[in-house]
């Protein structure tokens, strides 16, 4: 590793840019809402090459920090992060050694939170579930790029660590929302991003400081995923993918992700996203030289499905 | 911006269904998408999701504001601060926004309310009637609609401006002027004046720093004045963006060509802020040349704005060049126009002189 790559490396709290990105799938063959503690041990000890998905755990966090599960909770029941996930996570972590006050699930809205099955929860020494409306933003603009935006609180003050909690669906504006567009929910203006398919924006606001240095790995929610009509949740075009993606480049996972929406789509006989006239370009920024938050180059994204 | 209280300060954060209102101008989509058809950018929106402006929310399929009486920011400010010159100058004007802006400026001195959502700014519940009341009761010779962007609380402006006519209040209005014609039809008959921001003369500029378009706004601009309003237009300054002798020639020549010459232009110094700290404010030769040029194309009114003690904050006679209005600021120090004339010559002077 030369200087340079060694730079980048600390500076993105990331692999250097030029490793192989590792992007884990893991199914299950059934139903999989039942078996989410399972899936998600698979995913994770497979993701770090480990037996004991506790070991794995403790590689990405450490007693004493506060941990942030950034979940997706815009579309309500069926379009969001199941709990079930949430809670696996949560339960894993403690062991690893996070105390529960410790863990905080967050979103932009404690409405959104609480259509999508979680419980507000604000002190005490019990898992704190809140919105940013109740966390509060930075008063300080943070700028990169054509984005500029107020930072929320759950981000820079609460928590030492991240782990995005994306689901893997297709979104009407900007093609797909996974990894990279999940973190629209700790701005406070992502409906300024949302025009040109929201290239450069969702690459850019991935590059604020808070976000590069605190978000430590995805887990995205494939157990259903939807191929069309997002970001709402439509039961017509979901399909029971029984899945997750684990990755911490989140350039790989979104790739990925869009990927096997992709397949889906041709599979139903619908268009390609491009030619739907929304391709996720903001992926491609994300993984250029001027950003380098990934790569979405298929012969360096390592794909291991377990 | 001084931020002076009225009312009691509600909770910014929450739910308050006071606030809520269904919006006026969006078509119904299939799969409980909607398409807002209030300003050009016609955002179409998923359930649950909000517009551009931030300050709009799809619930199953019906469009709602959430800012209907929602107000961030009320004062009392003289007219000349909007900037309107020729409209009732001297008086006070009750000035209400609410959060959210349909576009994103780079320059936005007001980014702070004007691109934040409703729930994340503190605010006063302040219902047509009372806001009326309130700026009559503080002497008030209008409701000015301003700081952020009123198209974006259409609703809320609509109604306010019938309450305070019906108070004996003019309505005044300042503007992006970034509406779609229906709804600017609508607004024509309720509001007495309007100024815009022209915040550029090249749609390069309205991309790539307004994040909208040029077109709709003079598109605008030539109703407006077709159905009458009162209209002056600022254009700001910014150092190396929007400051060529071509775009000053070409706006000058736009006025001229589309709105006349009597329509107030006002060249206004841009000062640091939000996303452009790194250019420095205007020099104040850039604003004596874009008006000298505006001045060379005949237009009749063109002033020099955010340079207090300026000769060119002072109206001339068209005809006489006598001044007419001397001001200091936005105080009117003298006034010599007589029933929307030079008291010297006699000229007409365009403007609403009250």
């Amino acid at each position: 590793m030369n200087r340079r790559q060694l730079l980048q490396s600390c500076l993105a709290g990331w692999l250097p840019a030029d490793s192989p990105s590792r992007v884990v799938i893991a199914r299950e063959k059934g139903p999989a809402p039942a078996r989410i503690p399972a899936l998600l041990d698979r995913a994770v000890a497979a993701f770090y090459g480990v037996d004991s998905p506790l070991d794995a755990w403790k590689k990405i966090v450490r007693p004493g920090e506060v941990v942030g599960l950034k979940v997706n909770c815009l579309s309500g029941k069926g379009g969001s992060t199941h709990v079930a996930l949430v809670e696996a996570i949560c339960e894993r972590l403690q062991q690893a050694g996070i105390r529960a006050r410790d863990i905080l699930i967050w979103d932009r809205l404690n409405s959104d939170l609480e259509s999508a099955g979680f419980r507000i929860q604000s002190g005490g020494s019990r898992i704190r579930c809140l919105g940013n409306d109740t966390l509060g933003y930075e008063g300080e603009l943070l700028a990169y790029g054509a984005a500029g935006s107020l930072m929320s609180k759950a981000l820079t003050q609460v928590c030492d660590a991240v782990i995005n909690l994306p689901v893997l669906k297709d979104h009407g504006i900007a093609g797909v929302t996974m990894a990279l567009k999940n973190m629209f929910g700790a701005i406070h203006n992502p409906n300024k991003y949302h025009s040109n398919a929201g290239n450069p924006y969702v690459a850019d606001v991935y590059m604020l400081p808070p976000i590069r240095q605190k978000v430590r790995l995805a887990i995205c929610d494939a157990i259903t995923a939807q191929y069309e009509g997002g970001p709402s949740y439509m039961p017509q075009w979901s399909w029971p993918f029984n899945g997750l993606l684990v990755a911490r480049d989140p350039v790989a996972l979104d790739a990925t992700g869009w990927r096997i929406i992709e397949r889906k789509r041709a599979e139903k006989g619908m268009k390609s996203l491009k030619d739907a006239g929304r391709v996720p370009a903001y992926i491609a920024t994300a993984a250029d030289g001027r950003h380098r938050i990934g790569t979405d180059d298929p012969q360096r994204i390592e794909r291991v499905e377990v | 911006m001084e931020r002076r209280t009225f009312l009691a300060w509600v909770a910014a954060a929450g739910e308050d269904s006071r606030f809520i209102a269904e919006a006026r101008y969006y078509e119904k989509l299939p799969h409980r998408k909607i398409k807002c058809k209030l300003c050009p950018r016609e955002c179409v929106i998923d359930d649950r999701e909000r517009g551009y402006c931030g300050v709009r929310e799809n619930r199953g399929g019906t469009y709602y504001t959430l800012v209907h009486s929602r107000v961030c920011a009320a004062n009392i400010d003289p007219i000349e601060k909007k900037p309107f010159f020729h409209f009732h100058p001297g008086s006070l004007a009750f000035s209400i926004a609410t959060a959210g802006c349909n576009v994103n400026c780079k320059m936005c001195q007001n980014w702070d309310i004007s691109q934040a959502r409703p729930e994340q700014v503190r605010a006063q519940y302040l219902p047509p009637r009372e806001l009326a009341e309130v700026a009559r009761r503080n002497n008030c010779a209008s409701v000015a609609y301003t700081y952020s962007e009123p198209v974006i609380f259409y609703e809320y402006m609509m109604d306010s401006a019938e309450a305070a006519r019906a108070a004996g209040l003019k309505n005044a209005v300042v503007t992006g002027g970034y509406i779609q014609r229906e709804p600017l039809l609508a607004l024509a008959k309720r509001v007495d004046a309007i100024k815009v921001d022209l915040k550029g003369y090249s749609e390069k500029f309205y991309k790539e720093v307004v994040n909208g378009e040029l077109k709709p706004v003079l598109d605008g601009l030539v109703t407006m004045r077709k159905l009458g309003m009162w209209n002056e237009i600022v254009y700001l300054v910014i150092p190396t963006l929007n400051d060529t002798d071509e775009q000053f020639k070409g706006l000058a020549r736009w006025v001229k060509a589309n709105l006349g010459l009597d329509v107030p232009v006002h060249f206004t110094r841009f000062h640091p802020e939000y996303l452009l700290k790194n250019l420095p404010p205007t020099p104040l030769q850039s604003l004596e040349r874009a008006k000298a040029i505006a001045d060379a194309e005949g237009l009749h009114y063109v002033y020099i704005g955010n340079v207090p003690g300026h000769p060119a904050e002072n109206t001339y006679c068209p005809k006489c060049r006598r001044m007419l209005v001397e001001r200091a600021g936005f105080t009117v120090k003298s006034m010599e126009i007589r029933k929307g004339k030079c008291r010297f010559c006699h000229e007409p002077v365009a403007g609403v002189w009250g």
